[in-house]
């Protein structure tokens, strides 16, 4: 019909439609980023002042020494990792029936909102925070250490868990109910064969997490490397708490590589 | 065999999957449900074992009424109804032995199943199914590493290992190719006729509907608007189930042609 091919421009619509909302919000947060640097009031004299006491206080971390503490450093590496996989075997067994109840396509409401709110309140408060109370409740050691990882373990495990089981392949959860499976063969047959793989990766970050954790609630009172590290801080024995440093980062490493290839052997 | 007596379902949307549907399956008879997408095929088969909850009707399998059995009761009606899936639903993780043991779950006991200990006899029958179907070369293989033929075989595999009487088979050919999606329709035929089983078949593709079921039923925003014989299946009738379309093409002259010349019904 109309022989003269026309033009017709596209753009890609903006996420924001109105133009004033759009450009309210880039302007409004550009002003606020600047209010709050201008709030931060840094005193250029005393960073000055502190950059070359920061470089002493490195040079006295070198050369590490690993002898002279070797007895403390090596019991407290020991206590960490007894607290670690403790509490990271004890954090996901309890894991597991409260990520269960927070999956919404497995269980009825009441359990889900239930499970859910466990899970909240044990995300809300930091590993150090629970370590806090659980030296006040248990007194220092490792014990309270093992709570606090415990109770974050908890938290990061469950919702992860939950997540994956929501997230699930329907069809092949239905196939298996077709059966006439009942729930717990159900659970087995349908849905942790497609969780697993998963969970098994994130049960080896949530180690790594934990042994960093460890030496974080060590230093509260909850025993473990944490422990041993701030007695040497303390002692002004900053060689050995290099050394300290040195072992905790090599082991981290070590996790951090065996954990990648047991992930990939899994799925 | 099969009664659904004036079966309806309304989704918590509002929509009426099914509306009023009486229909009954005789003993060994294999019965196509053919109809457009949101027609209600699934919901139907789906309300037959309870994976998805009718909002009001009966359903009698022999004399038992399914509707409202307790969930004990449904797990025992449910290993006298195998189901085959579209998408072939087998857990894509376990093997295909698992796969098909995995049919056995109503009637073994929680720990025989979870350390995958089935009687000899669930073994044997295993092996003689996987047999017939061709696969007893891959009983250890993944699920995942399956062809898609293959993979619907371990899903037949899996709804016969229930020993049922009844067969509900939801589109099994629709992610097939056209010679395997014969050859899939053949077969379960075929294990029917065998085993004196009544089957329901939802399946898009009339001509396969018309090449293997004894009788078509034709469904169209949960009514059922065509029930009769494959050859009762004209171009006026096509236009009632589906709407207006040149049908001619589509309606088989021939009964049941070799695999070889898989476009001689469409010129």
């Amino acid at each position: 019909m109309n022989t003269v091919t026309t033009h017709r421009s596209w753009k890609k619509q903006p996420f924001i439609k109105s133009p004033l909302l759009r450009w309210g919000l880039v302007v409004g947060g550009a002003f606020y980023l600047a209010l709050v640097f201008g709030t931060m009031d840094v005193n250029w004299g005393r960073v000055a002042d502190g950059i070359p006491r920061g470089q002493r206080f490195l040079s006295s971390f070198f050369p590490p020494d690993f002898t002279s503490r070797a007895t403390d450093i090596f019991d407290g590496i020991l206590e960490s990792m007894w607290i670690t996989i403790i509490s990271t075997v004890v954090g996901i067994l309890l894991s597991i029936p409260v990520g269960l109840g927070a999956a919404r396509n497995l269980s009825p409401r009441p359990v889900y909102l239930f499970s859910r709110a466990v899970l909240a309140v044990s995300r809300t408060f930091p590993e150090i925070i629970i370590a806090l109370f659980a030296v006040k409740l248990f007194g220092f050691g490792p014990f309270a250490g093992f709570i606090a990882l415990s109770v974050g373990t908890i938290g990061f495990y469950g919702k992860l868990l939950a997540e994956d089981i929501e997230d699930m392949d329907t069809s092949q959860a239905e196939a298996v109910k077709a059966t006439g499976a009942s729930w717990f063969q159900w659970l087995n047959y349908a849905v942790q064969p497609q969780v697993m793989p998963r969970m098994i990766g994130l049960g080896m970050y949530r180690l790594d997490i934990n042994f960093r954790e460890s030496a974080v609630v060590g230093i509260v009172g909850g025993g473990g490397i944490g422990a041993t590290l701030l007695t040497s801080f303390d002692r002004y024995e900053f060689d050995s708490a290099a050394a300290i440093l040195l072992v905790i980062i090599f082991i981290v490493m070590g996790v951090e590589y065996s954990s990648s290839y047991i992930r990939k052997w899994v799925q | 065999m099969l009664r659904l007596v004036d079966l309806v379902k309304q989704y918590k949307t509002g929509d009426k999957a099914l509306k009023h549907v009486n229909l009954e399956v005789p003993n060994g008879q294999v019965m196509a449900l053919i109809g457009p997408s949101g027609a209600g095929k699934s919901t139907l088969i789906r309300c037959v074992n309870r994976l998805v909850e009718p909002t009001s009707g009966k359903i009698y399998l022999g004399d038992k009424e399914l509707t409202s059995l307790s969930q004990g009761a449904l797990r025992k009606a449910r290993r006298r109804m195998g189901m085959i899936f579209q998408e072939y639903a087998l857990v894509e993780r376990l093997t295909v032995m698992e796969n098909v043991l995995s049919g056995r779950l109503g009637y073994v006991p929680f720990w025989r199943s979870y350390f995958r200990k089935f009687p000899q006899s669930d073994i044997d029958e295993a092996f003689r199914l996987l047999a017939r179907v061709g696969l007893d070369h891959m009983v250890d293989k993944r699920a995942d590493e399956l062809s898609g033929g293959q993979r619907q075989r371990v899903g037949i595999c899996r709804a016969l290992i229930q020993n049922p009487e009844l067969l509900l088979v939801d589109e099994p050919t629709a992610s097939l190719d056209p010679k395997t999606s014969r050859q899939i329709m053949r077969l379960i035929c075929e294990l029917c006729k065998e085993r004196g089983l009544a089957a329901i078949i939802n399946i898009h593709d009339v001509l396969l509907a018309q090449m293997f079921a004894e009788r078509i039923v034709g469904l169209q925003l949960g009514e059922i608007v065509y029930d009769g014989p494959p050859d009762g299946l004209s171009p006026d009738v096509l236009t009632q189930i589906y709407g207006e379309e040149d049908w001619e093409a589509t309606i088989a002259k021939v009964e049941d042609e070799d695999d070889e010349d898989e476009e001689a019904a469409v010129p």
